[in-house]
């Protein structure tokens, strides 16, 4: 087995190298999608965390902790099957469906990032803005997020990462990503080791070169401090 | 707007209890502060110093009780509290220095954002006010690079690009080496000399005698004993006050 390997190789790569292609680029599309909706949607929730309005932040908590104590896989399945129900006035693809439970769920994961963030900044520097009679508001803007951001980006970019491995789960449904792409050549082929060391090698490049340029960012915004 | 309530004092402090949990940490204070006096509060730690001084602008919100501040009510509720503060400059032991700006926007940011200046007209007014604290050079430099001294020269031009009418300084040379203390006493008291109404809790006690109108004695959640510098100083009656003293001015 182990010697045909490497032409094996070979063969799973000339022949299907346009297949590997697509398939990182819909991952790559699936995680931007799923980060960037997180972000929106999670920033969104760690403001209503902090709302003085209890039902607003029972309602943000409540979310985070189902979201975070439930696997990734059984809520794609939620969406993936309850969404079309749901939203009849269009037709889902099943890559819409997809795209919204990674971004539910990543929401949930930036939404403690963005809070953390927030609270990492010292409570001395909202005294003395309020203290100058700037408003709540003021203070959250112009004082309390510029100094959180350099909590929150490279704990973003972690997510990131995260959301890149987690996508695979999405290959359950056969969206494109490279773990579909995977499925699809491996029972084209009947191999099921080399296309998999194939996508291994090419997730292990995205994931490790972003996280260089993570630790890079990190050290580039302690010096700045 | 809030309620308005007459009497000649800047600020009258009515009855003011402030609870931690079960901790009572103030115990029912009535005080009152006149344009133009400079007060220092001193005490043992855990008296209750810095937490009065922080419900003065209501940067601590009192249990119980009233703080007046030119006749409105800062304790009632639908009291502009911003607007109020404005007029209020605070001084932190740890100088809270906005990291993030520069020297020069430390000092325009808040004077600018609630519109009390135009950017130009509190540029001017923050480089005057800088080159007053010796802090000209610095003021394209980020915080970082200051020492603590300059920190806290810096934190009061930044409360005096308000135009307050009365400054409170919570222990504002405590967190400083201590060959840097002298220099933001001697901003201090520049500005005292200069008529500005000023609360000021400290352990300086050299400093508490030298520029006070009236020092208050704080203890256990009280103001124990108050007088003159003389009185408090030199003739201590209180008890406790004698034995704070006593461990205190060595």
């Amino acid at each position: 087995m182990f010697a045909n390997m490497l032409p094996n190789l070979g063969k799973v790569l000339s022949r299907y190298y346009g297949l590997f292609a697509q398939g990182l680029m819909y991952t790559l599309l699936l995680s931007a999608i799923t980060v960037l909706g997180g972000v929106v949607l999670g920033s969104l929730l760690a403001l209503m965390r902090r709302s003085k309005y209890k039902p607003v932040s029972v309602f943000a908590v409540a979310y985070v902790e189902v979201v975070r104590g439930t696997p990734l896989l059984l809520q794609l399945y939620f969406f993936y099957f309850l969404l079309p129900e749901l939203v009849t006035f269009v037709v889902l693809s099943k890559f819409v469906s997809i795209c919204i439970a990674l971004v539910f769920n990543s929401a949930a994961y930036v939404c403690e990032i963005v809070r953390a963030g927030i609270e990492a900044v010292d409570p001395g520097q909202t005294e003395a803005a309020r203290s100058l009679g700037l408003s709540s508001r003021q203070t959250m803007r112009r004082i309390v997020l510029p100094q959180a951001v350099r909590n929150i980006l490279p704990a973003l970019c972690n997510e990131f990462v995260a959301v890149i491995k987690e996508t695979s789960l999405a290959s359950t449904f056969f969206v494109g990503d490279l773990m579909t792409q995977y499925r699809t050549i491996s029972g084209n082929m009947f191999l099921v080791i080399e296309p998999l060391l194939v996508v291994g090698v090419i997730y292990f490049i995205l994931t490790f070169s972003l996280s260089k340029a993570i630790a890079k960012l990190e050290r580039h915004l302690k010096a700045a401090d | 707007m809030g309620t308005t309530v007459e009497g000649g004092h800047m600020i009258e402090v009515v009855n003011l209890r402030k609870n931690f949990g079960s901790l009572e940490v103030l115990r029912g204070i009535n005080e009152h502060v006149a344009r133009g006096e400079v007060i220092s509060i001193v005490g043992p730690s855990g008296s209750g110093k810095s937490t009065f001084l922080r419900c003065l602008n209501l940067l601590e919100q009192p249990t119980e009780g009233q703080v007046i501040f030119e006749g409105y009510d800062l304790t009632s509720h639908g009291t502009d509290l911003d607007r109020h503060r404005q007029k209020m400059g605070m001084v932190f032991q740890h100088f809270n220095i906005f990291p993030h700006l520069t020297v020069l926007e430390n000092v325009t940011l808040a004077p600018t954002l609630t519109g009390k200046r135009t950017k130009a007209a509190a540029t001017d007014y923050a480089e005057e006010l800088l080159a007053r604290v010796g802090l000209s050079d610095k003021r394209d430099e980020h915080p970082r690079r200051l020492s603590g001294g300059q920190k806290q020269r810096l934190a009061i031009v930044r409360a005096l690009a308000m135009d307050p009418e009365v400054m409170l300084f919570d222990e504002p040379t405590s967190a400083l080496d201590p060959e840097m203390v002298g220099e933001v006493l001697q901003v201090i008291k520049k500005l005292v000399e200069n008529g500005m109404t000023s609360i000021i809790v400290t352990h300086e006690m050299g400093f508490a005698r030298e520029v006070s109108t009236r020092v208050l004695f704080m203890d256990e959640g009280l103001i124990a004993e108050q007088g003159t510098p003389q009185d408090i100083f030199d003739h201590p009656r209180n008890p406790r006050t004698v034995e704070f003293l006593s461990k205190v001015l060595r």
